[in-house]
């Protein structure tokens, strides 16, 4: 039987276009006649207009992973430790990669769509017309705007989840406010904050590239917008878990755990 | 005298894969004149204006707008090529998450500097929006305005770099009747007013006989006939004829 041909198959070709868009948005990226207001607007759509969303979970997130922990560290007598593991799990793994799994949805699908929508009705071309690059434009600033604004988000995602895990905390015990804290950075080293923060600008950069790729190279009209936000999303999504792995991995390597 | 021929395009050729669009297709645009061409849905009418304007790239052939090659300009000098040159999309391509002032001054803001454009971005852009008759739309959002006036906002954005040649895709497919005579009542006021030149694709009968001065017949992607447009009405050749009766 003839094995199938994987040179041919539909998800190499899309890597190599993927790494070719990469490349260019490099190759752009230091280019002169920088789009600093286009910039500046998007890290307003990207990282204002997200933070409510963000909070939100990030709350919910601390709020429940306490709740769901405390019989488990119950039962081993171990309920003190509770906002040392909650505040651990949190800030390394949980609070960066659910921020960016919000932003793979919000953002990476937002711009998918919108920039699938300018494709199909030739307003990027209307762009390149008028003597102005559209990939610099559109893409650059979209792309730089979501590295920058996720460590961002995921600060803010972290600080939130930890005070929603203080509530969690005091729904069934009683800790102060000053214990709580006390502990929680008794417990956190620079190993724990440094790596999560770095991984979320990959994450960040993830979700971007992602989601203009897939705007950006929109076609067979709005059945392909459509198409082209989707895809964004679960192809980012699965990026960041990918990302996720190889971050704690090197992070290992490097002794940081 | 003859005129001076502000677009030469000589034994173009494009194909994407097997399907091939273009083949040694090759015309002139005269100064001042409005050339159109015709030809069946997918027989590369727009395909030739965006490689006019090199937004896709020709296979061979040479295009030369207002004396330059086009396809050897470097992305600065192709830059300030296309300011001289406006393009009228099928779609209108107006950006849909901006005023009508706002896309109006987006060609502003890569032709002209800042003090330019604080000087004088304004009076450009109620110009160019009074002379399509839509001085009142200037702050409103494109979803706000009917097909028509869309079509018209494009065209002023089309006028604002005041340019020497226009490019229409299709200027009235789409529009009812009298707003199709609307338009091109303005392509031919434009065309006076700016003295362009106009490279118009349409089947649109009526936007033929009254904005052409030229017609080229567009089929299997080579020129099959080119004439003035009541020159075709009269031929007796049996293809011709199917257009035009």
């Amino acid at each position: 039987m003839k094995a199938p041909n994987i040179l041919n198959s539909q998800f190499l070709t899309e890597t190599g276009s993927i790494s070719r868009f990469t490349a260019r948005f490099f190759r752009e990226l230091f280019k002169r006649r920088q789009e600093w207001e286009e910039f500046l607007r998007q890290c307003y759509w990207v990282g204002y207009k997200s933070l409510p969303l963000v909070a939100i979970t990030a709350f919910i997130m601390g709020l429940v992973m306490t709740i769901q922990s405390r019989p488990t560290l119950v039962e081993f007598g171990a309920e003190a430790l509770l906002p040392a593991m909650v505040s651990v799990s949190l800030i390394r793994e949980i609070s960066p990669v659910i921020t960016a799994l919000i932003c793979a949805g919000k953002i990476g699908s937002g711009m998918g769509a919108e920039l699938g929508s300018m494709k199909v009705t030739e307003q990027i071309d209307a762009m390149d017309v008028s003597g102005t690059n559209p990939f610099k434009y559109l893409i650059v600033t979209r792309v730089l705007a979501t590295t920058l604004m996720l460590p961002v988000l995921s600060s803010l995602s972290n600080a939130v989840s930890l005070y929603g895990a203080y509530l969690g905390v005091n729904i069934r015990g009683q800790v102060s406010w000053h214990l709580y804290w006390t502990q929680v950075f008794d417990a956190l080293s620079f190993g724990d904050v440094v790596p999560a923060i770095i991984k979320t600008f990959f994450f960040g950069f993830a979700i971007g590239i992602i989601g203009c790729y897939m705007g950006y190279n929109s076609k067979k009209g709005t059945e392909g917008v459509g198409r082209s936000a989707n895809s964004a999303v679960v192809v980012a999504s699965l990026l960041v878990f990918i990302l996720d792995l190889i971050a704690v991995q090197i992070t290992d390597l490097l002794g940081l755990t | 005298m003859s005129a001076k021929p502000v677009i030469e395009v000589e034994n173009l050729c494009k194909s994407f894969g097997n399907n091939h669009v273009l083949q040694n297709f090759s015309m002139e645009l005269n100064e001042g004149e409005n050339l159109v061409i015709l030809g069946k849905s997918g027989s590369g009418k727009s395909v030739l204006i965006k490689c006019i304007i090199n937004l896709i790239q020709a296979d061979s052939g040479k295009i030369k707008v207002l004396g330059e090659e086009i396809t050897s300009l470097n992305q600065e000098e192709l830059d300030r090529l296309r300011a001289r040159v406006g393009f009228l999309f099928q779609s209108n391509a107006l950006y849909d998450s901006m005023t009508v002032r706002e896309n109006l001054e987006f060609p502003l803001r890569r032709h002209w500097d800042k003090k330019q454009r604080e000087k004088g971005a304004e009076v450009a852009v109620m110009n160019a929006l009074t002379d399509v008759g839509l001085a009142h739309t200037v702050d409103m959002m494109p979803a706000e305005l009917s097909g028509g006036m869309r079509k018209r906002v494009a065209l002023a954005r089309t006028l604002i770099l005041q340019p020497a040649i226009i490019l229409y895709d299709e200027p009235t497919t789409g529009l009812d009747p009298i707003t199709a005579r609307e338009i091109n009542e303005l392509i031919l006021k434009v065309q006076k007013k700016y003295n362009t030149s106009a490279v118009i694709i349409s089947h649109d009968m009526n936007c033929i006989s009254t904005t052409s001065n030229k017609v080229i017949m567009l089929i299997n992607g080579t020129c099959y006939a080119k004439d003035t447009y009541a020159n075709l009405l009269k031929s007796d050749d049996p293809v011709i004829r199917e257009y035009f009766h």
